[in-house]
């Protein structure tokens, strides 16, 4: 591993001071940013490690009345969080459905919304990869598979979005806090993870702060369901985020996204907008889903991902109207309550 | 015992070979089974493993390795490699120092050839290329990095299609490639109805929780010292001198807790050779641990596999005919062939029988032995076959394979020593339902789920090597025993004790055990579920042997109460002697020592099969597996929610090891079925999930509700103790009974596995 330089600040200041030398990199967790280093993906001179930073820490409730989830709360205290449990449980699903309790117990909010993609070119340095390093090209052009994208890829990168947290934050509507030498700002939360045509995504020396949850995402009906082959400790094959505020019999609210499809996670305003104004249903919902993935074209051997993404994204829909009996308020994977019994078979 | 006597701290560099005393712990009914002898120091972790241990003056190895599946390094940044603190040398080709004996030289056949810088030729990704000596780890895998290798590729053959044809002779070790009882074609052509099924098997890789690590120490010029996880310490020691130009004896292996192998710890490969090499260069112990990533390719793997079974039915769903095609992935440059084939040839009574295997190389490192070889890949073929002839006939899966149940082995047609198949198959279905299964579609549960029941037979051979023990009787009435015993978790530190105590008739408390160094006797190797059987053998022999001596001494004694009694009418029993005719007439082992002016009498006992025996029946371990899947109708999602195996062993020496072995064996069945799959880059050759991220071995969330039972069995053939194999059956039958519940649930026959999302996604 290619030595570097360790720091623990405790002011914002001294953090920013520090994020100034070209070769610093902010560090939470660790859990991402190591195994990129130990590859040779990542190679910082400096590490600057935000767990420390006082502001950066738990959940709270902003003046606005939105939640201000720190950015360097650990995933596990997220999801146990009595707030979050209380007014937005999908984030809770949604963390608890990623990673391995070690990790989630070292891994902090920032880390999750930047950790590296998950194409395997990425983590090997041999490999041509204009995502880790702009100069060179794609190791994926020729061969993508099941874990890279169907919407909004090109040709320069192929790579979808790991993170589950990012999908609940999507669809909650979610905005991120950033502060710099110059002063803070806000963004949404998509700005962060711009699709391969846009341009970069958080400026070089930025430290992310806060996510923030609008207090109108509070208390909604909400599922995140994720399909992966193993139960646990796999990131989604696709994964739905859904938010839904119904009032007498109608939608009068709603945010929906995907995970493990796009570089992002993958929301349409047209599909939340169809959803506004409708009575919940299986019709409203695949019109929905079908708006969601419009455009949706494989990107190698994965176009089964996009009528999987599809009914996943429906069946998000249905499971926060009516949640299935039995089923646990997380980890957020469809076959969470196991069976004991022999199944009376119908 | 105490807990105070039991060792905190194992093993330092002078001992060669480490003790144990019994476990301070017993379980089971009447506290009769023993515990595991290293059970408390590994949960303490006072038990040390390769990479664990400590040296003064240690240096530390890394290994740069090939990016690209196939071409030759050009050159290799050396200086910046040696400028970087604390890295003090970097071998290459042109500098590594000589070897007695070329890597790819083979006088033993496990000699694998193995690439230890020889020449600059890439024959896969992830080979060794150079090897980066440091004062730390960080420094050594840093000075890897800085060797940025400049590298002329050339197009890899990466999977069958791209493959070269190359028809083996032998397959496996020294199995056959081909072979055909009756008439294939003509059963084929008589049969009512033929069904024929095709399935690709992955690349596996072992994936052990311990990687690969070596600590060299030289202790003389012709002393070395090998700290290593190895499954065959005596020979692989005897195979490490061959390339050092060593006299035999002076390599010593110290292995006394290896953190899994299934089969990768029994290979040489470079490293192992390299790292004694850059020792002796440098005069200076020198430790290499493989990081994940290199397991994948230089310590081998199990080879996919292409197969095509054939299967006709006749009158009464009688098998008429199986034929079973195998085309398995080799490497370019040595010769073990996947023997899926023979997974098929002695389960089914079927007149007319044949294998096939041809292989295709392909620049990939080279397969070896994984659990299971040959027999995990083809019987999950197998059994999904078995499936499909069993719809095709109109059967319940339970009863073709019943109408279709050998009374003898169907290659040879030699009698089985023992097979209590029947009884598994009842068994398991007892405890699984099965009886309730609907011979169509299953349906839904109550949450709406597709359910699916399958089932699978397990077999696996009932391996015997030759295996050396000694066991001491001492006069303070305790007893040790002696032999290089191996134990990868699977409980050889406390089978053997019980083994070499049965054979002394005393209570394995009272008995020490000394093992995991090839300066012992050699307990040959852990493969093939026979260690138990063979070094288990020899401690039982040994024992008896030193028991031998002790009636001798006694019935020679005039002053012994059992003077004359000869020595067949004496019985020895919880470390006494008595007389047969009057058991109050006797006295204990330290009573004759003392009497006889001994401190102790040595036993010496050997573990082998006998040959008649050998020659006379077929030998297996067999078994019933029952699963249960539940599959989410729209998103395709699949779990294993319940698993049944029962299974016929021969004699169960401790039931609690038994039970972990079999379970891990299901386990694996699961994994093979669901999840494990190397996935290569077609560009470069390259692994693109070498890491257990990427890998996928079940969670603990994936492993339902299992339950394994024995059946009872008693086989005076296969060895002196009746014991068969245990730690490979269980992952036969069990890949096969998944598939076979996924059909039932969906109506899909699996073409591959792993099985994917996608594949039952289009089939719902
Ligand atoms: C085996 C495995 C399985 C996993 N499975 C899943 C899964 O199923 N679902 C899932 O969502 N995740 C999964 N993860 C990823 C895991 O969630 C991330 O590794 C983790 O969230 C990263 O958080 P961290 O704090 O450790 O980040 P770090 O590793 O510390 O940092 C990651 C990146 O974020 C940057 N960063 C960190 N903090 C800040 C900040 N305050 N401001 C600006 N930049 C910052 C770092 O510079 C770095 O680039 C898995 C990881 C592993 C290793
Ligand atoms: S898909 Fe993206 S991350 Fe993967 S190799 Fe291409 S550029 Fe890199």
């Amino acid at each position: 591993m290619k030595p570097f330089d360790y720091h623990r600040p405790e002011t914002l200041q001294a953090a920013l001071e520090l994020l100034t030398d070209p070769g610093a990199t902010a560090y939470g967790g660790g859990t991402n940013l190591l195994d990129m280093m130990k590859c040779g993906a990542a190679l910082p001179g400096t590490l600057v490690d935000v767990t420390a930073l006082p502001g950066l820490q738990g959940v709270s409730r902003a003046a606005d009345g939105r939640l201000r989830l720190g950015a360097a709360l650990r995933n596990s205290d997220l999801a146990r969080d009595p707030l979050i449990l209380a007014e937005a449980p999908l984030l809770s699903e949604a963390v608890l459905s990623g990673a391995s309790g070690q990790i989630r117990n070292m891994a902090t909010t920032a880390g999750n919304l930047l950790q590296a993609p998950r194409c395997p070119h990425y983590a090997l340095p041999e490999s041509p990869c204009a995502r880790r390093d702009d100069r060179t090209g794609c190791a994926a052009r020729d061969h993508a598979g099941r874990d890279h994208a169907v919407l909004g890829w090109d040709d320069s990168c192929r790579a979808v979005h790991p993170s589950d947290l990012c999908v609940g934050l999507a669809a909650l509507g979610a905005t991120v806090e950033i502060a710099t030498l110059a002063g803070r700002s806000e963004q949404p939360l998509a700005a962060l993870h711009p699709l391969p045509s846009a341009g970069r995504a958080l400026e070089p020396g930025a430290l992310i702060t806060a996510v923030l949850i609008p207090a109108a995402s509070l208390g909604l009906r909400a599922r995140y369901v994720k399909v992966r082959e193993r139960t646990s400790f796999a990131f989604a094959l696709v994964s739905a985020a859904a938010g839904l505020e119904i009032a007498d019999g109608r939608i009068t609210r709603a945010g929906l996204a995907l995970g493990g499809v796009a570089a992002t996670p993958w929301r349409r305003a047209e599909a939340e907008a169809a959803l506004i104004g409708a009575a919940p249903g299986p019709e409203t919902f695949a019109r929905a889903a079908a708006l969601l993935l419009q455009g949706a074209s494989p990107s190698g051997e994965n176009g089964f991902k996009i009528a999987l993404a599809e009914r996943v994204a429906i069946r998000a829909l249905s499971e926060a109207v009516t949640p299935r009996a039995g089923q646990a308020a997380w980890p957020g994977s469809v076959f969470d309550a196991p069976k004991e019994d022999t199944p009376d078979v119908a | 015992m105490s807990h105070d006597s039991y060792p905190m701290r194992v093993m330092d560099a002078a001992e060669h070979g480490l003790t144990l005393p019994a476990a301070p712990l017993r379980y089971g009914s009447g506290g009769k089974v023993p515990a595991r002898r290293d059970g408390l120091a590994k949960v303490t972790g006072a038990a040390l493993y390769a990479a664990d241990r400590q040296a003064e003056a240690l240096l530390h190895a890394a290994f740069a390795t090939a990016p690209v599946a196939r071409g030759r390094v050009v050159a290799l940044d050396t200086q910046a490699a040696l400028a970087h603190p604390g890295v003090v040398q970097v071998y290459t080709p042109a500098n590594r120092p000589p070897l007695a004996q070329h890597p790819d030289e083979k006088r033993h056949p496990f000699n694998f050839r193995h690439e230890a810088l020889q020449d600059d030729t890439i024959r896969y990704a992830g080979q060794p290329i150079a090897m980066v000596l440091a004062e730390t780890p960080e420094a050594a895998a840093e000075g890897a990095r800085l060797l940025a290798p400049e590298i002329a590729a050339e197009p890899p053959r990466v999977d069958h299609d791209a493959g070269t044809p190359w028809q083996p002779e032998m397959v496996g070790f020294f199995a056959p490639a081909q072979a055909e009882v009756g008439d294939v074609a003509r059963g084929l052509a008589e049969a009512e109805q033929v069904v024929e099924v095709e399935i690709e098997t992955p690349d596996q890789f072992h994936n052990a929780m311990e990687p690969h690590a070596i600590l060299a120490r030289w202790e003389g010029p012709e002393k070395l010292l090998l700290d290593t996880p190895n499954q065959g310490p005596v020979m692989i020691a005897g195979l490490v001198a061959g390339y050092l130009g060593l006299p035999e004896g002076a390599v010593e292996i110290r292995t006394p807790f290896i953190g899994g192998g299934f089969g990768s710890k029994l290979m040489i490969y470079g490293a192992m050779i390299l790292t004694a090499l850059a020792a002796r260069d440098l005069g200076r112990p020198v430790k290499t641990v493989l990081s994940r990533a290199q397991m994948y390719g230089p310590v081998g793997h199990r080879a996919g596999t292409r197969q095509r079974l054939r299967l006709g039915i006749g009158s009464g769903g009688r098998l008429t005919a199986l034929d079973h095609e195998v085309t398995a992935l080799a490497s370019s440059f040595e010769d073990f062939v996947e023997p899926s084939g023979h997974a098929s040839q002695h389960l089914y009574a079927v007149p007319n029988l044949a294998m096939r295997h041809s292989a295709r190389r392909v620049d990939r490192g080279t397969p070896v032995a994984m659990r299971a070889p040959g027999e995990a890949s083809g019987s999950a073929a197998l059994e999904v076959a078995m499936d499909v002839a069993a719809e095709a006939a109109g059967l319940d899966p339970l009863a073709f394979r019943l109408s279709n149940y050998a009374e003898t082995d169907p290659a040879t047609g030699r009698p089985f020593s023992s097979k209590a198949l029947r009884e598994c198959y009842a068994a398991g279905a007892e405890a699984f339902g099965w009886a309730g299964r609907p011979a169509a579609r299953m349906g839904r549960d109550a949450e709406g789920r597709l359910i699916g029941w399958g089932m699978g037979t397990s077999q696996y051979m009932c391996t015997m090597y030759r295996g050396e023990a000694r066991v001491k009787v001492h006069a303070d009435g305790t007893a040790s025993a002696a032999i290089a015993g191996v134990d990868m978790g699977q409980g050889a530190w406390t089978i053997l004790a019980q083994c070499a105590a049965e054979g002394l008739s005393m209570d394995p408390e009272r008995l020490r055990l000394t093992s995991g160094s090839s300066v012992l006797p050699d307990g040959a190797v852990a493969g093939g579920s026979g260690h138990t059987a063979t070094a288990g053998m020899a401690a039982s022999e040994a024992g008896r042997n030193a028991v031998e001596q002790l009636i001798s001494l006694a019935t020679a004694d005039p002053a012994s109460p059992l003077f004359g009694a000869g020595n067949s009418g004496v019985v020895a029993r919880d470390g006494r002697l008595s007389r047969a005719d009057d058991p109050s007439r006797g006295e204990s082992y330290s009573e004759v020592l003392a009497r006889a002016g001994l401190a102790e009498v040595e036993g010496q006992g050997v573990g082998e099969r006998v040959q008649a025996h050998r020659e006379g029946y077929a030998m297996f371990s067999h078994g019933a597996v029952f699963a249960e899947v539940a599959i989410d109708p729209e998103l395709a999602q699949m779990r294993v929610t319940r698993m049944v195996g029962a299974f016929a062993c021969g004699r169960i020496l401790n039931p609690r090891m038994v039970q972990s072995q079999l379970e891990g064996g299901l386990i694996w069945g699961l994994s093979f079925a669901l999840h494990e799959e190397a996935q290569y880059d077609p560009a470069t050759g390259r692994i693109l999930n070498a890491d257990l991220a990427g890998y996928h071995v079940p969670a603990h969330a994936d492993i339902p509700q299992l339950t394994t039972l024995t059946v009872a069995e008693e086989d005076p053939y296969v060895n002196a103790l009746g014991v068969k194999g245990v730690g490979e059956v269980g992952i036969t039958g069990s890949a096969g009974a998944i598939a076979n519940a996924i059909r039932h649930a969906t109506g899909f026959t699996p073409t591959r596995f792993p099985i994917r999302i996608e594949d039952v996604l289009a089939h719902l």
